[in-house]
């Protein structure tokens, strides 16, 4: 079965086209990695994907249940997609253990103790078990968007969506928070990332989606859309992101 | 005139002054006349005449323990009041100046405007009158209530601002990622959008309440009993008798013992924050 099946997805803003026309489908189990120009529109299909984005035409379905319906219950489908941001967005005011607490309290309704015991077990898995009591102001760039994967994992989610989430930190932290979502992917976890990390997609991802301009140019497994692009506009993507400078 | 000095700054060899030189002179200048200024103050003013009814111990003993014991106590229950008030009603109405429903939008902005439009004296007066508009109503607890509606009223207004500001400095990302975790809208205003903003609006928060403290000294409109008077009442009762000022300058430097530490309680908290970011 597919987790997410997208149609005929649009997306304006005004007079701006963003998306024209996104069909693809993410199988359960599958990474699919989304890259692309700045402004083809990435951000904006994920977005849509858990509705931060009201599509202007097109349907979403996520494990069968059709998104882009008007008498869907939103909140209840969001807790099923977990969503990692670019600017990690951890919540300042509260503590990391907080951080992961709060919507499964809130919104999950689990007890204090069991959310706790749930928000320490997903730290371990990203390797923070110690920072738990730290505010995020007080960890590095890294360390907050591992809390942030923590965070969105303690809801059970069946899908993630990344949105770019090495792009805001220094070089050097990027190999820690690759790594957790490499053991994600290795887990089973159905994935869907908007990355600019080549040597992740080729090695981590089962399909490579091209984007620009608003329509997907190429789909394919990573070997192929990286590897060996079909396209003019992948080839001088590629070229661009894989020797800079040039 | 100004033209042509302007020219010849452009030319500095022509006047033979440098720029530097024309400042130490001009602030030479600014000294003089300082000088000159408090020569003639003091010459002027009647220094006996002064101590004598400003500052006359005696006079300011005999408003002991009254000054802080009724005066300041009243004038820190209407100011406290108020402001609880104005927190209550200022952050709703921050939310329905931010809200997507335009009627709303409209309610908290005609409020806005209003409250803040017209001089706290002018609402106070119109309480007094409310039982004309609806006869046998009146606000519960007296002129305390009173007080507190009046100055509430009044600080919701400006609060409602201050709100609107914080809730708007709290980053988009911060709603986005609330409600991808399933939150709906209004329970992300609460556990994470609100904390946020008030933290932020903590230093205006304060600046707002040494204004209040200050505005409290209205209710002296609302006719008061002895032991209703606030602090300016107070220092005004005193003064006429005991027929000398000591009590309205021994009044205002009470004033002075609380709006001072607070403004600059208000400027730490700022400066912390700034520092934080
Ligand atoms: N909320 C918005 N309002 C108006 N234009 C937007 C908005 N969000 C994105 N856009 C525009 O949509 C285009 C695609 O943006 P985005 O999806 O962020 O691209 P990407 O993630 O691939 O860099 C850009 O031109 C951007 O300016
Ligand atoms: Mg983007």
């Amino acid at each position: 079965m597919s987790t997410v099946e997208i149609k005929d997805l649009h997306k304006s803003f005004g007079s701006l086209e963003v998306l024209k026309g996104i069909d693809f489908t993410v199988e359960t189990g599958q990474v699919v990695c989304v890259i692309g120009p700045s402004g083809s529109g990435k951000s904006t299909l994920l977005r849509c994907v858990n509705l931060l984005e009201q599509p202007t035409s097109g349907r979403v379905v996520v494990e069968g249940i059709e998104l882009t319906d008007p008498d869907v219950d939103i909140d209840a489908a969001r807790r099923r997609l977990g969503m990692v941001f670019q600017q990690f967005n951890l919540f300042p005011h509260l503590t990391v253990v907080r951080n992961i607490m709060i919507a499964q309290e809130r919104v999950l309704k689990r007890k204090r103790a069991e959310a706790e015991r749930i928000a320490r077990e997903n730290l371990e898995k990203v390797g923070l078990l110690e920072k738990a009591d730290a505010y995020p102001a007080q960890l590095s760039g890294g360390q907050q968007q591992r809390v942030a994967i923590a965070r969105a994992l303690a809801m059970n989610p069946t899908l993630m969506l990344f949105d770019e989430p090495t792009s805001a930190l220094d070089p050097e932290l990027v190999g820690d928070v690759l790594g957790v979502m490499r053991q994600l992917a290795e887990d089973g976890m159905t994935m869907l990332v908007v990355t600019h990390e080549m040597a992740f997609a080729r090695e981590v991802a089962d399909r490579v989606v091209f984007m620009d301009q608003g329509v997907i140019v190429e789909d394919g497994p990573p070997q192929q859309v990286i590897g060996d692009p079909q396209h003019e506009r992948t080839r001088e993507f590629l070229r661009r992101v894989l020797h800079p400078g040039d | 005139m100004n033209s042509v000095s302007e020219q010849e700054a452009a030319l500095p060899a022509k006047g033979g002054l440098s720029p530097r030189k024309r400042q130490q002179i001009g602030r030479g200048a600014q000294y003089a006349v300082l000088v000159v200024v408090v020569v003639a103050l003091v010459a002027i003013a009647d220094w006996e005449q002064i101590r004598q009814n400003f500052l006359n111990g005696d006079v300011a003993a005999k408003g002991l323990p009254d000054l802080f014991t009724v005066a300041l106590k009243n004038t820190v229950i209407y100011t406290v009041c108020g402001y609880l008030l104005g927190f209550v009603l200022g952050l709703p109405l921050a939310l329905m100046r931010l809200s997507q429903v335009a009627p709303y939008r409209w309610i908290a902005t005609g409020y806005i405007e209003i409250f803040r439009g017209l001089p706290a004296l002018v609402i106070f007066l119109m309480i007094i009158n409310l039982p004309i508009a609806f006869p046998g109503f009146e606000v519960p607890g007296e002129v305390y209530g009173q007080a507190a509606l009046g100055l509430g009223l009044v600080s919701a207004a400006y609060m409602a601002e201050t709100f609107r500001a914080g809730l708007q400095a709290v980053p988009k990302g911060q709603m986005e990622a609330a409600r991808s975790l399933g939150m709906p809208h209004l329970r992300a205003m609460v556990s994470i959008i609100i904390p946020q903003a008030v933290r932020i609006v903590i230093p205006p928060l304060t600046n707002q309440l040494v204004l209040l403290f200050k505005d409290s000294s209205l209710v002296l409109f609302l006719g008061l009993t002895a032991g209703q008077v606030e602090l300016a009442k107070f220092g005004n009762d005193q003064a006429s008798t005991y027929a000398s000022p000591t009590p309205i300058f021994v009044a205002g430097v009470t004033y002075l013992l609380i709006t001072i530490p607070l403004g600059y309680v208000a400027r730490r908290l700022e400066a912390r924050q700034g520092a934080g970011r």
